[in-house]
């Protein structure tokens, strides 16, 4: 019989046998047993200056390592923190333990100070959550969440638990087995749609490969590769799929959709064969639905049955992990004579040959080149400077806007969970604490935290974090002095009337990485961006580069709002001469 | 249009509103919802009944069977199934009224439940539009209270119900 304890020590005896090894989180009334317990417990705890944030960062820790991250907050306004995170997790299909204090469960239901329905609140915004009442209930919920939390489509799932859960004495019993009845995971794909699936790829003429952030969920990234390399297809990944494709692979085409490259997106619009894997059609991939990939059968591999069909019908529709799907369909179409037949057909032969003729004319015709100026420092030659310094081995972790679109289009990335942003949600104020979870998760890896003058102003009291552990993050401020993204739709779609997109008043970085005791800098010129980035890569600790780029630059390619994406604006709109 | 769900689900606590919910948050309408214990005391039956889209009843169904709580959610609105409501009616009568009431009442096969000076508390049974024709024929009558109960139905097919089985804790990674 094990010795006994309380619910707060139990809780972190469950986390232990997780795996976890380190949580972030912000203390609270409800939670000081539990705090207490982690004084001189061997699990790392990191405290974060805001609960939101240590939410980004758990996102980041899973990010980056395919790990279930942890994050920690107090009852009331700690759970609330905690939302947009969580909605940012289930958004992204990222795997997520969060934990809660709840008001003592005798006073639950009465307004009790710090009291909040986090249960109630975050039911829509988690795969699943829990309330335990009960000590007795405690291990079962916390191992059933971490299941729930990694398994299948990954998402956050919440466990809420009472001041006295934490405090009451009890034993731990090891939990052996869980058991979901209603919790179904679809992992291996039908067997007679798979070939199917083969069949189909073998006799396109036009096959193109549409792979998102599954591939990366699912860790299978090689079997994409090889799947891209028997096709020898065409392939493009979404915003989420950045690193499941080496960027420098020869078939990779780049992102596509409402910022995607002009090939990625002419390629979805003439395929007659499309080959969905791990993508749920979100339509800043599709824009308008009629008219994407209009001439395309469409393969549809996804862990989610609802997302099959869900936008886009599929022809053949196959439920499963996508690793095991891809493995069995490289197996079929390897073994299978369709390809081989269908191959050595000149007819088809010819017809993939004049695919990828078209494909390289569409990237020759409007590449995604980069923009210099000798003047000031363009946005697309910061991301230009930083992808020579990672060479496609760093982490980025992006905030939203248009650094973050930039960042898409121009940052290589050789290998999976090093593009880290937050792609459904869109979560401004999610670049630099996701950093935070990153180095954390990856102490070996250079680790970027690219963020805007917007983003970065949510994020700052996360620089006491940042200097608190001495984590060697190089905060890029790509600063153009606006909202960019907002401005860029306020110029193209409301008559140029920039209403509250300005930032002034942006603080001195040098000052306020001193401030925080670190070394900072702020340059405009062109001349000095490469050595400054090399600077910051070469100091051993944090560093806050702050690149003031041309402010009225705007990204393209660009489908606008309900558009088809074939139907691209690819560069700004020239202004029209004014006779002097 | 109308959309019937029939949900086996699983009682614990947050189960209503995580189904509640999810068509809330998705913007379906619920029409009607009913719930009761099965045979099995820890598990309930739902019947809902939802005003949808009809291309999107398969993701309805799909969105609630991601859920932990719900073993199965199966789409009764064209398969072989008995669709049947209840409802109780005050009616107010006056004496000259009377029996005219309770011949109307037989004709649809209710029940008075209750009677008195006022008038009969009455309940019927039937599928929806039954009862609605029902309610027509009371307020002809004079002034009627009427509460209704929601479709409840039962498939005519024996539906198999695949349960997922439990994971060893050592098997998980």
């Amino acid at each position: 019989m094990s010795t006994l304890t309380n619910g707060a020590k139990m809780l972190l005896e469950c986390l232990a046998r997780e795996g976890v090894d380190c949580f972030f989180g912000y203390p609270g009334g409800v939670t000081l047993p539990l705090y207490d317990a982690i004084y001189d417990h061997h699990i790392r705890h990191v405290l974060v200056r805001h609960e939101e944030n240590a939410c980004f960062a758990a996102e980041g820790y899973a990010r980056a390592t395919g790990k279930v991250g942890v994050c920690c907050a107090t009852s009331g306004p700690g759970a609330t923190n905690l939302v947009t995170g969580l909605v940012d997790a289930m958004m992204d299909s990222i795997p997520i333990v969060a934990l809660t204090g709840q008001v003592t469960s005798k006073l639950i239901g009465s307004d009790a100070f710090q009291e909040a329905d986090t249960f109630g609140i975050t039911r829509s915004c988690t795969k699943h959550n829990y309330l335990v009442k009960k000590l007795e209930d405690l291990p079962q919920a916390v191992h059933e969440a971490f299941y729930i939390a990694a398994s299948g489509r990954p998402g956050p799932v919440l466990v809420d638990i009472p001041k006295d859960v934490f405090q009451a004495q009890g034993h731990y019993t090891p939990v052996t087995s869980i058991h979901l009845p209603g919790y179904k995971v679809y992992t291996e794909g039908h067997t007679g749609q798979i070939r199917r699936a083969a069949q189909l790829m073998a006799e396109a003429e036009r096959p193109f490969i549409y792979a998102g952030g599954g591939i990366i969920a699912a860790n299978a990234s090689a079997e994409l590769r090889e799947l891209v390399e028997i096709l020898d297809a065409p392939a493009v990944t979404t915003l989420m799929g950045l690193g499941g494709l080496p960027s420098n692979h020869p078939n990779f085409v780049s992102m596509p959709g409402m910022h995607g490259s002009y090939a990625a997106n002419m390629g979805m619009t003439h395929c007659d064969v499309l080959i969905a894997l791990g993508v749920r059609f979100d339509d800043r991939v599709t824009g308008r639905l009629a008219a994407f990939a209009p001439h395309a059968k469409v393969v549809h591999v996804d862990i989610d049955p609802a997302e099959i069909g869900k936008n886009r019908a599929a022809d053949v529709p196959i439920v499963g992990d996508v690793k095991r799907v891809l493995a069995k369909l490289n197996a079929e179409l390897r073994g299978g004579a369709g390809l081989q037949a269908c191959a050595s057909a000149t007819d088809a032969l010819a017809a993939r040959q004049a695919w990828w003729s078209q494909i390289r004319a569409w990237q020759a015709e409007h590449p995604l080149a980069p923009v210099t100026s000798d003047s000031e420092i363009k946005p697309q030659h910061l991301m230009m400077e930083i992808d020579r310094l990672s060479a496609g081995e760093a982490i980025v972790c992006s905030d939203v806007g248009q650094h973050q679109m930039w960042a898409a289009q121009l940052i290589r990335f050789n290998a999976p969970r090093l593009w880290i942003n937050s792609g459904g949600l869109g979560a401004m104020g999610f670049g630099l604490p996701s950093a935070i979870g990153a180095q954390f998760a990856r102490p070996d890896k250079l680790v970027f935290a690219l963020v805007g003058d917007g983003g970065f102003q949510m994020s700052i009291p996360e620089l006491s974090t940042i200097a608190s552990h001495g984590l060697p993050i190089k905060i890029v401020i790509m600063n153009n002095g606006y909202l960019g993204m907002v401005r860029q739709w306020q110029e193209l779609f409301y008559n140029n009337r920039l209403s509250s997109v300005e930032l002034d008043c942006f603080p001195d970085a040098e000052k306020l990485a001193a401030a925080y005791g670190f070394k900072g800098r702020t340059i405009d010129k062109p001349w000095e961006l490469a050595s400054a980035l090399e600077e910051a890569v070469r100091e051993p600790g944090p560093y806050l580069l702050n690149v003031k780029v041309s402010p009225y630059e705007n990204v393209y390619p660009m489908v606008p709002a309900g558009g088809a994406i074939n139907e691209m604006v690819l560069a700004p709109p020239q202004p029209v001469a004014v006779p002097k | 249009m109308l959309q019937i769900i029939s949900l086996l689900v699983e009682n614990k606590p947050g189960a209503l509103m995580r189904i509640t919910g999810l068509l809330s948050q998705r913007g379906y309408n619920i029409e009607s919802l009913t719930v009761a214990r099965t045979l099995d005391p820890e598990l309930s039956r739902m019947t809902i009944v939802v005003d949808v889209d009809s291309t999107l009843r398969q993701q309805v169904i799909k969105q609630m069977n991601k859920l932990v709580n719900v073993l199965q959610a199966v789409d009764l609105t064209e398969s072989p199934a008995v669709r049947r409501e209840m409802v109780l009616v005050r009616v107010r009568t006056v004496q000259e009224t009377r029996t005219a009431v309770l011949k109307e009442a037989e004709i649809f096969s209710a029940r008075v439940v209750d009677s008195s000076t006022e008038g009969f508390a009455l309940e019927a049974t039937g599928d929806p539009e039954k009862l609605d024709e029902f309610i027509d024929v009371m307020r002809s009558y004079g002034e009627i209270e009427t509460t209704r109960s929601g479709v409840v139905a039962v498939s005519l097919e024996a539906k198999k119900l695949k349960l997922q089985p439990p994971v060893l804790t050592e098997q998980r990674a």
